[in-house]
């Protein structure tokens, strides 16, 4: 199996070049102009908070929100990490876009054959054992790719180094059951526009709960409307046939005066 | 005998050809040019209006599992005049949902993947099933009245060897998608205002689903029994009428039970524009029909119970539209309205809907013929089989 893959992201190297947007839209051939929020052209974006800069992107969730909803499963978690899109199957029901909890997936509202656009954590570049190009390109090393755990040590290396330097969390690491992008800043993530309502339970979760019980509703409700079908039938049965009896008993009477 | 004190629907024709040109243009126009340019739905709403149809129309056609289980499974055999409108309105409001469920997919060209690509985590793929396999349901259900109009009665026999499990079969559909409904949103607990967002969704989805569509069956008794012989006799209504008035209480005590426990009550005390959409969905749908259903007189009156009924509907749409959008919104930077072209698809396709059941109700026997059919006795209407709780009061006033 192989090792599954993952990006750290460190907010006090970051210093707003937007490389990594530039070599992402050079990789996916999208228009190169400079864009501030994540759209259909830019599948990573940066955001501003006072002098920090934050590097919007999929995050390629663990128990991925987007791969439960969809019907069709058009959308797969990789082995390695990546939240994989095929668009032959998706039936463009925008479940996802609706279900996300980063707000990642944006869709091609001005089409008649409509798909849906986000990082695709350079997939195709990560099977030839390539880093991202986004990884690739960023000068500073704010961006950071390597593996899942090592990773997640490095990053509670940093935090423990420089304990002055960093809030004590590594976002990403259990957030919504965990991600494959991991955030280490110098101040609160609430602050950041991270939301923190999030928790760590994996959203995909909180809809099993209910979807379990379908084999339930389907087996003790049968037997149970079954069961009150026979159990009225019968009594209907029974009152038709005391019914029956009554007006035989009125005829005799009638006939035997 | 007629009720004059309904409003009457005059003009219906042109305005029923108007609304459907219209909705066929918009609908026309939708897949020329694509769901960006003709609807106001975006990357931050991206369910919008038809969805909420959807909740809608499934809600109401919920007259079809209940009345059948009532009747069929139940023995609640004096409803029996109602199965038949309540199977053809459930028939339309289905196949109307799958319609408008397809013209909002962004690629309803797909629209069959979900039943060979499945995805058992996905409660929209649950639904589709659901949807499939219930329409399919209702259409043997139906299917005996059209073949019955065509004298083809060799496949009735095998629909009718079929019937039991077919029914039970609907019924779980039914409460399985009516409950999965309120669980697609299950899964965005940081979208969707604290005032709608609850685990209990399903359950709630699943209560309310039931007054509307007894409600809605009601409704159309009164309106249809206008100009003609009525179907439905007055304390059968009237009892119906006590079904809804409890449901309408157990939803109130689970939906406000629940704001206790989730401590979201604290919304209510200011006004704002949620709390202000959750008291009149809550008012007009739950609290005002409850309380004029408790009165007798309402219950046996005619114009009581289609006020009644109507608040039940009107506040049932109010509570899933909501759901599917007030709830969603990020008021006031970011809202949603629907654009012109939604609203006219909309609007086409409840036309069709409506024209479709005039039509079939004038050429299939779904009302007269089970009331003159030899196949009821005489005391199933008088009341003396006196099958379980849902005929109890109907068959006693009835005989008295
Ligand atoms: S961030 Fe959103 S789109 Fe990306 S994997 Fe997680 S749920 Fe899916
Ligand atoms: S829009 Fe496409 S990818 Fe997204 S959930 Fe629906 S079918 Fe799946
Ligand atoms: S991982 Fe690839 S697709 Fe994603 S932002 Fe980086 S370069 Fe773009």
């Amino acid at each position: 199996m192989s090792q599954k893959k993952a990006m750290l992201i460190d907010l006090t190297l970051c210093v707003g070049c937007n490389a990594c947007q530039g070599a992402c839209k050079e990789e996916n051939r999208l228009p190169p102009n400079e864009e501030k929020y994540l759209s259909l052209t830019a599948y990573t974006a940066l955001s501003k908070y006072n002098d920090l800069y934050i590097r919007r992107m999929c995050q390629h969730c663990e128990v991925p929100t987007c791969v439960s909803v969809c019907p069709v499963g058009a959308l797969s978690k990789l082995e390695a990490g990546p939240v994989a899109y095929d668009g032959e199957k998706c039936i463009g029901c925008r479940y996802c876009l609706q279900a996300c909890p980063f707000h990642v997936p944006k869709y091609e509202w001005s089409s008649t054959k409509p798909r849906i656009q986000k990082c695709k954590f350079c997939a195709s570049r990560l099977a030839k054992g390539l880093q991202p190009a986004c990884a690739e390109a960023c000068p500073t090393g704010a961006t950071m790719f390597g593996d899942r755990d090592e990773l997640l040590v490095e990053a509670a290396r940093r935090i423990n180094a420089e304990p002055a330097k960093f809030v004590p969390r590594i976002y990403g690491k259990d957030d919504v059951g965990g991600t494959s992008m991991f955030y280490i800043s110098p101040v609160p993530f609430e602050q950041l526009g991270f939301d923190s309502r999030l928790g760590k339970t994996p959203m995909p979760m909180l809809t099993m709960s209910a979807l379990s019980k379908v084999p339930n509703v389907l087996s003790v409700g049968g037997v149970m409307l079954g069961g009150i079908w026979w159990i009225t039938n019968r009594r209907s049965e029974v009152q038709a046939h005391e019914a029956a009896l009554k007006k035989g008993e009125a005829y005799q009477r009638e006939d035997n005066p | 005998m007629r009720i004059r004190l309904l409003p009457r629907i005059t003009g219906w024709h042109p305005i029923a050809t108007t609304l459907i040109l219209a909705g066929t243009i918009a609908a026309i126009a939708r897949f020329t040019y694509g769901l960006g340019a003709t609807t106001n739905l975006s990357d931050e709403f991206p369910w919008g209006l038809w969805i909420g149809f959807d909740f809608l129309g499934i809600g109401l056609a919920a007259s079809g599992f209940t009345i059948v289980a009532a009747v069929n499974l139940f023995h609640a055999k004096e409803y029996e005049p109602i199965v038949r409108p309540a199977i053809l309105t459930a028939f339309i409001g289905y196949l109307l949902v799958v319609l408008v469920l397809i013209i909002d997919l962004g690629r309803p060209d797909h629209f069959w993947h979900p039943l060979v690509m499945w995805n058992p985590h996905s409660v929209m793929c649950e639904i589709s099933w659901c949807l499939m396999l219930y329409t399919t349901v209702l259409s043997l259900e139906f299917a005996p009245i059209i073949l019955e109009k065509l004298n083809i009665f060799s496949p009735i026999k095998w629909i009718h060897a079929i019937s039991l499990p077919l029914m039970i079969f609907g019924v779980l559909l039914s409460t399985l998608h009516q409950s999965s409904f309120g669980s697609l949103y299950l899964i965005v607990p940081n979208r969707l205002h604290a005032l709608w967002y609850t685990p209990m969704l399903p359950v709630l989805f699943f209560i309310s689903c039931i007054a509307s569509g007894v409600s809605m069956v009601i409704l159309e008794s009164l309106i249809l029994s206008r100009g003609r012989r009525d179907f439905l006799p007055t304390p059968l209504r009237a009892n119906l009428a006590k079904i809804i008035a409890v449901t309408l209480a157990v939803y109130f005590v689970v939906r406000v039970q629940d704001l206790l426990t989730r401590g979201a009550l604290h919304e209510l005390t200011t006004l704002t524009y949620y709390s202000i959409a959750f008291y009149a969905e809550l008012l007009i749908g739950f609290v005002i029909p409850f309380a004029l259903l408790l009165i007798e007189r309402i219950r046996t009156s005619r114009r009581g119970l289609y006020t009644a009924t109507l608040l039940v509907v009107v506040g049932f749409a109010f509570n899933r539209m909501n759901t599917a959008i007030t709830g969603l919104e990020q008021y006031p930077t970011q809202t949603y309205f629907p654009s012109l072209i939604e609203v006219f698809i909309m609007l086409g396709i409840t036309a069709v809907g409506f024209s479709a059941f005039s039509f079939i109700v004038k050429h299939l026997p779904i009302f007269e013929a089970v009331a003159a059919s030899p196949r009821i006795p005489t005391e199933a209407v008088a009341g003396q089989p006196e099958p379980i709780f849902l005929s109890r009061e109907g068959g006693d006033l009835e005989s008295s």
